[in-house]
């Protein structure tokens, strides 16, 4: 056969797909397929594994925990991390702490870029579209570039707590140290870093969501005497809930996951974050605490793998729109 | 609200009613919090002026100026939806970048943390024991918050027994008819003896007794002296700092920022911030211990972040083109199961893949050398090191890729491909000449969005070599796997030799040209600049 008769062949076949075809194609494709799940899921199997392995240390690790003598024993590291250790590991303080962060940091920023996004697709203003612009040019300037400033800002921040009663000693009744709660070492303080980067992006796809929402529904509750607030709760706000709880929960993963900023901002080991934690955890000795580490992160790494998967097919919806990290 | 709603564009009938008692509640609820804010502003922004921090006193004072204007005039009623925003985003956004812009043009660094008159004030804060002050004997008191006290005492005229109570930061008392011991407790302080002595001495030895004039130190392990002398004078009008104790004047150099020694290179500590132009900049292409790290960091952070995107595009396109097959069964379960790596926290999946490549104990290195007989060196060879990089941030990022292309492959219409088979073309022509174009156009602007995020991808490098293998000889701490946002932090905050500020902000700034470039070119492909102009 020609090298052209061959093409030829080839173009039917493939236009009438043969039984044979069929197989090879497919065998492939599911060699293919279970490479890849092998490469995807190997680390994964190795946390689950390290995790439940009474030999905590790196050394020791192997796919299948060895020398297990009975059932309590598989959860040595668990048992140690949630409450024998809590002394060196404040364990339970870090997932509240990250709790607390991802929370109030996700509802304000949702809260606070709505009603901006409302104010961009409802009036039309002067500098609305300079502001527009501004908002996608400061975007390109992530708060990561910004951590030397930051960093400045918080501790300057932080030293009003001394000034104040200082330089204003009639105002010395008030307890002013509730100031560092927003400086460096503290909650506050990250929450705060985190809502001025969060602001820029969320307000841009907010205003995408409340601008395909028809604006007739607007001006019927307005000829009916709503005030704007009234409109925007009652009415806008419900509409876009839907989007606004997938914006919810991938901004909440964002935070809970978010560790450059704060391992700048939080230096104290009882105001860590989980993230922050699990990292100085095996940051000092990378093979004695390797079981817990593991332990630690497959119970913070389960529900967040576990939303991901439940909501997958409106996180993809979300990827498109690049609304997420990637 | 109803004379705001007036401002707004939309027909405001017969909007808010002004007896609705919802309308006026809120609109107290508005001034009051308005006054909580003025008076909060205002105590703010006079404690930074009187911490020296002009800039940030400026900040707050157009935040708190801002967020009147924004209630009071009727033409801003929009605004007034976006006040917090605004707020947060002057302070943590806009007066950052400000502020990163200004710091490149200082000596901002370990030496010189402060400003001016920060430097001069905690100069001017310095005592010393002057010839022929009082010694006294004395006992250390501590109270219930910690703070110091010391009970002086000395043989005074006529063989008295002379004693004075000093507490830390308050005036310091005579004590009429003293017992010859001291007491066990003092207005509220604790006598501290024995162990508890030896412990805090240390930390009472640097303490300043007393105020004002009339100050006290601990001078040796028996005595203390006082009163005390202010050590450094400054006279604003020659710009001069006289140490009384020496007599030595030191003068103002505005361009090193440092009180030197005249005809000497003697400094004073600490130094303070002085504008030095463009210098951090020109040191940048100039200094060639700084240039040599600089160039090499820079070659590895663009190979780096376009290796990342072209290694998880074309994993992540085979495993949409295999799944978007309908002869695979389990498509849904198989897509949910190769996502994980995804959904998994990046600090958790990067710490994992370090633990499983460590070069002594690492499950795949241990592996390896049983297999193979060789010990792979991940993280001191620095070729492995950047190949270990790759593979890891290979494993983070298909998903993605793979999650976009896929939704991009369904969205090529069947018939494109019919009429391209009935022409004849074979399956790598209908790839390369039919899908990829057709997808580029679509995942275009996200792999340029993810070359930005892997150009600044901090946390990668981060956790899994922290920039190791240094490389040898370099000035300052820089590693053959730093991309520049790592190395800038390394600067800024690295340990060794100490945090320069001003250098990394310079960096900063470069590293946003060429993100803003970049950026640039992603909004030409989307058109999103002529998105913005259609829809205002």
């Amino acid at each position: 056969m020609s090298e052209k008769a061959k093409k030829v062949a080839h173009v039917e076949s493939r236009m009438v797909v043969s039984t044979r075809d069929k197989l090879v194609g497919g065998t492939i494709r599911y060699i293919v397929i279970a490479l890849a799940v092998i490469f995807a899921l190997f680390p994964v199997v190795f946390i689950v594994s390290s995790a439940f392995n009474p030999a905590g240390t790196l050394s020791t690790q192997s796919l299948i925990p060895r020398g297990v003598e009975n059932f309590e024993e598989l959860f040595t590291n668990f048992r140690a991390l949630m409450v024998d250790e809590l002394e060196t590991y404040p364990f339970w303080n870090w997932i509240l702490n990250s709790f607390v962060v991802a929370s109030i940091t996700t509802v304000l920023v949702v809260l606070i870029t709505a009603m901006s996004a409302y104010s961009f697709s409802r009036f039309r203003f002067y500098g609305r579209r300079t502001m527009l612009l501004g908002i996608l040019l400061i975007q390109v300037f992530p708060n990561l570039l910004a951590m030397v400033a930051l960093f400045l800002i918080l501790n300057d921040i932080g030293r009003l707590a001394d000034t104040i009663p200082e330089a204003l000693p009639f105002l010395s009744f008030i307890d002013w140290s509730w100031i560092k709660r927003f400086s460096l070492d503290s909650i506050g303080g990250l929450i705060l870093v985190y809502m001025g980067g969060a602001m820029g992006i969320n307000t841009w796809l907010m205003k995408g969501f409340f601008d395909s929402i028809p604006r007739e529904i607007d001006e019927s509750a307005t000829v009916d005497g709503a005030t704007h607030w009234q409109t925007f709760w009652q009415l806008i706000f419900p509409l876009v809930r839907p989007i606004l709880a997938v914006v919810g929960v991938l901004s909440f993963v964002g935070t809970f996951n978010e560790f450059v900023l704060a391992r700048l901002v939080l230096r104290d080991t009882d105001s860590w974050t989980l993230m922050v934690g699990l990292f100085n955890f095996i940051n000092s000795d990378f093979n004695r605490d390797w079981g817990k580490f593991a332990a630690g992160a497959l119970i913070s790494g389960l529900p967040v793998v576990a939303l991901y998967l439940a909501l997958q097919d409106q996180i993809v919806g979300g990827l498109t729109q690049g609304a997420v990290k990637g | 609200m109803s004379a705001a709603g007036s401002a707004s564009s939309p027909p405001s009938g017969g909007a808010g009613l002004p007896s609705d008692p919802f309308n006026l509640l809120f609109t107290i609820l508005r001034y009051a919090g308005l006054m909580l804010l003025n008076a909060l502003g205002l105590v703010i922004i006079y404690g930074f002026i009187s911490d020296d921090n002009l800039s940030l006193a400026i900040v707050f004072a157009v935040i708190t100026v801002g967020a009147n204007i924004i209630t009071f005039v009727p033409a801003l009623y929009p605004l007034r939806w976006m006040t917090p925003g605004l707020m947060l985003v002057t302070l943590l956004v806009i007066y950052p970048i400000i502020i990163t812009v200004v710091t490149s043009t200082t000596n901002y660094n370990n030496f010189h943390l402060f400003t001016k008159a920060q430097a001069v004030r905690l100069l001017e804060r310095q005592r010393y024991v002057p010839e022929g002050a009082a010694t006294y004997a004395y006992q250390i008191f501590q109270n219930e918050a910690g703070e110091f006290a010391l009970w002086l005492s000395r043989e005074g005229e006529g063989g008295a027994l002379e004693v004075a109570f000093a507490p830390a930061g308050a005036p310091i008392v005579a004590v009429a008819n003293p017992p010859a011991e001291p007491p066990e407790t003092y207005e509220g302080y604790r006598l501290l003896a024995g162990a508890d002595r030896t412990a805090a001495l240390t930390a009472a030895g640097q303490t300043v007794f007393g105020i004002g004039d009339d100050t006290a130190q601990i001078s040796s392990r028996r005595e203390a002296a006082r009163p005390l002398v202010q050590r450094y004078v400054y006279d604003p009008a020659t710009d001069r700092l006289t140490d009384n104790q020496t007599g030595t004047v030191y003068v103002a150099d505005n361009k090193t920022g440092f009180f030197t020694r005249e005809n000497s290179a003697e400094t004073l500590s600490p130094g303070f911030r002085v504008s030095i132009g463009l210098d951090n900049f020109s040191r940048l292409v100039s200094d060639p211990g700084l240039r040599g790290p600089l160039v090499d960091i820079f070659v590895w952070t663009v190979v780096f972040a376009f290796l990342s995107v072209v290694t998880t595009f074309a994993v992540g396109l085979a495993m949409a083109l295999v799944l978007n097959d309908p002869i695979v069964r389990g498509r849904k379960i198989i897509r949910s199961l190769l996502i994980i790596p995804y959904a998994m926290p990046g600090v958790i999946s990067i710490l994992v893949w370090r633990g499983m490549l460590d070069q002594n104990l690492g499950i795949i290195t241990r592996t390896i050398a049983d297999t193979f007989g060789v010990q792979l060196q991940w993280f001191s060879d620095p070729a492995l090191a950047k190949v270990a990089i790759i593979i890891v941030n290979l494993w983070l990022g298909y998903p993605y890729m793979m999650l976009v292309t896929s939704g991009a492959l369904q969205a090529i219409p069947s018939d494109v491909y019919e009429a391209a088979a009935v022409d004849g073309a074979n399956p790598s022509q209908r790839f390369w000449q039919i899908t990829m174009p057709l997808l580029l156009v679509t995942v275009g602007p996200l792999l340029i969005a993810s070359f930005v995020y892997n150009f600044n991808n901090y946390m990668m490098i981060e956790l899994l070599t922290r920039g190791d293998p240094p490389i040898p000889g370099s000035p300052t701490p820089a590693g053959y796997t730093d991309i520049l946002i790592s190395y800038t932090y390394s600067l800024a905050f690295g340990s060794n030799q100490g945090a320069d500020y001003g250098y990394a902000s310079a960096i900063t700034i470069v590293i946003f040209i060429l993100v803003a470039i970049v950026t640039l070119m992603q909004y030409r492909f989307t058109r999103s600049w002529e998105e913005v102009s259609e829809n205002v």
